[in-house]
């Protein structure tokens, strides 16, 4: 009996700890939405990409290659910068998510 | 339901508290419909559904004062920054017109101008800012009569300067005065003598911009609205740093050193949080901001009331502007929902971006990421800054963010 109660505790617990990743990666990505729309989705006709969909992997390279000056921007190597990289690879992962 | 029967249920459920039988996880009250109070009452029902949202707000539509200064020169229209509320009452957001007069903290209810009263178990209050008229002398009456107009909350005054600039013979003088800072949108008086300038360039070209500027000199981003002025606009523009307007009359302005002549008076007056934040109880400094803890926008002065938007007292680095005001309710949105869900808000991180146009084509930005540092949220080291220079790219991305976050506020 121990075993089993254990394991779904672990799986509770990290089930848990998941979606407080997920709450906490959503507030990081609002922030975003100023320019780039509500959860990722972009007006038709925008300058923008939309971000909702994107593969995880590329959003995450594109934001480090703003944040190292590798990809010219007007202004995402000036955000880029103010951000860790576990907070661009949890906002990456959310927008990934996002329904296109 | 009309709304009638909305508010006597609104009433109902305040005097008979938890004996009403109600679906919803809680209610949440939320006091204004502009860049702040409509993403609160929007996110609060993106994030949990179940929490029930009330917007009340006294307009029938929102309307924008990013866009505006290009209404007065004519490159834009009121119906362009003008945004009904159905879009959030598709997000299941009761909005209900009407003012919010007073509220009782004690009962944790909100007073409608039109009767009855409204309970929250948390309450969002982002009333921006009302102008301190006294500052001015002589400015109240000037503006009844239409002399004066600040054009600073935009509506019918945007409507009434832009008849003025077009009335105006050419030759004539355009006065803007711009307060002390802080006040609403630091660029926005120099964006504004930009878009002026440029009419008149077109349209009246013999005649002048004055600015006199109660700062020492220019605020924001004064490297490039510099350049422009001078690229753009000489012979056009003049600007006085370190005049402060004291007193308004038909035809002219005192300055504390001067008195100054113009056909088109814009006086801009200080200003401070917007009355129902005074009348709340809300107001901790200086007798005009509303100070808050960061993590949640709560109010320092009344637990369980979050204030949004112009008029918090400012964290260090921070402008009054709608992308920090749409930025607040997102802090604020989080925090509600996670207190109400009995969890801990993480801490927030949060980006500023405000552009300016110079001329019709060409636009300027400034950008700043801030986070809680264990104390307030200030900028990150090392992020944000300027335009490189002013551009048609930022002029494209200037009409994005304006579209972007209306949609995001709004719909």
């Amino acid at each position: 009996m121990r075993i089993p109660l254990l394991a779904a505790a672990l799986a509770a617990s990290s089930f848990a700890a998941a979606a407080q990743d997920m709450t906490v990666a959503r507030g990081l990505a609002a922030g975003c939405a100023i320019c780039h729309g509500t959860q990722g989705k972009v007006a038709p006709g925008a300058p923008l990409i939309a971000l909702a969909g994107l593969p995880r992997d590329y959003i995450a390279t594109q934001m480090r290659a703003f944040r190292d000056g590798k990809r010219p921007a007007t202004v995402m190597h000036q955000i880029a910068k103010g951000y860790t990289d576990a907070q661009i690879d949890a906002m990456a992962a959310w927008y990934a998510a996002q329904p296109r | 339901m009309k709304r009638r029967d909305f508010l006597k249920l609104a009433g109902a459920i305040s005097l008979a508290g938890c004996a009403t039988p109600t679906p919803s996880k809680a209610r949440v009250v939320v006091v204004g419909g502009g860049f702040g109070g409509a993403t609160a009452a929007k996110y609060i029902r993106l994030w949990d559904p179940s929490i029930d949202v009330v917007l009340i707000e006294r307009e029938t539509s929102f309307t924008s004062c990013p866009i505006s200064n290009l209404v007065l020169a004519g490159y834009s229209s009121m119906q362009d920054i003008s945004h009904g509320y159905d879009g959030l009452r598709r997000h299941g957001v009761q909005v209900v017109q009407d003012e919010a007069v007073a509220v009782d903290v004690a009962r944790k209810t909100v007073r409608l101008a039109r009767g009855g009263d409204v309970a929250y178990e948390r309450l969002i209050v982002s009333p921006g800012i009302d102008f301190m008229f006294g500052e001015v002398q002589g400015y109240e009456p000037a503006m009844q009569s239409g002399a004066v107009l600040h054009a600073w909350k935009a509506g019918p005054q945007t409507v009434a300067l832009r008849r003025q600039l077009e009335q105006m013979r050419d030759g004539g003088v355009y006065v803007l005065s711009i307060p002390l800072a802080p006040y609403r949108c630091p660029p926005g008086p120099y964006e504004r003598m930009s878009m002026v300038a440029a009419y008149f360039k077109q349209a009246k070209p013999r005649s002048k911009v004055l600015v006199l500027d109660a700062n020492p000199d220019v605020t924001s981003k004064g490297g490039l609205f510099k350049a422009a002025w001078k690229d753009l606009y000489g012979g056009v523009i003049e600007y006085r740093g370190g005049a402060k307007v004291v007193a308004v009359a038909p035809g002219s302005v005192r300055t504390e050193f001067e008195t100054v002549r113009g056909d088109v008076l814009n006086v801009v007056p200080p200003h401070r949080a917007g009355d129902i934040a005074a009348k709340s109880g809300l107001i901790t400094t200086n007798n005009r901001w509303c100070d808050v803890d960061w993590r949640s926008m709560e109010s320092k002065a009344v637990k369980g009331v979050h204030v949004l938007g112009d008029a918090t007292l400012s964290a260090p680095g921070m402008p009054k502007s709608g992308s920090m005001a749409n930025n607040h309710a997102k802090i604020a949105a989080a925090a509600v929902v996670e207190l109400l869900n009995g969890r801990t808000p993480a801490p927030p991180k949060i980006i500023n971006t405000c552009y300016s146009f110079v001329s019709q084509k060409e636009a300027i930005r400034v950008s700043s990421v801030h986070e809680w540092d264990g104390k307030t949220l200030t900028p990150v080291k090392g992020a944000g800054g300027v335009s490189a220079a002013r551009s048609e790219a930022e002029a494209s991305f200037a009409w994005n963010w304006a579209k972007t976050i209306w949609t995001d506020s709004l719909a």
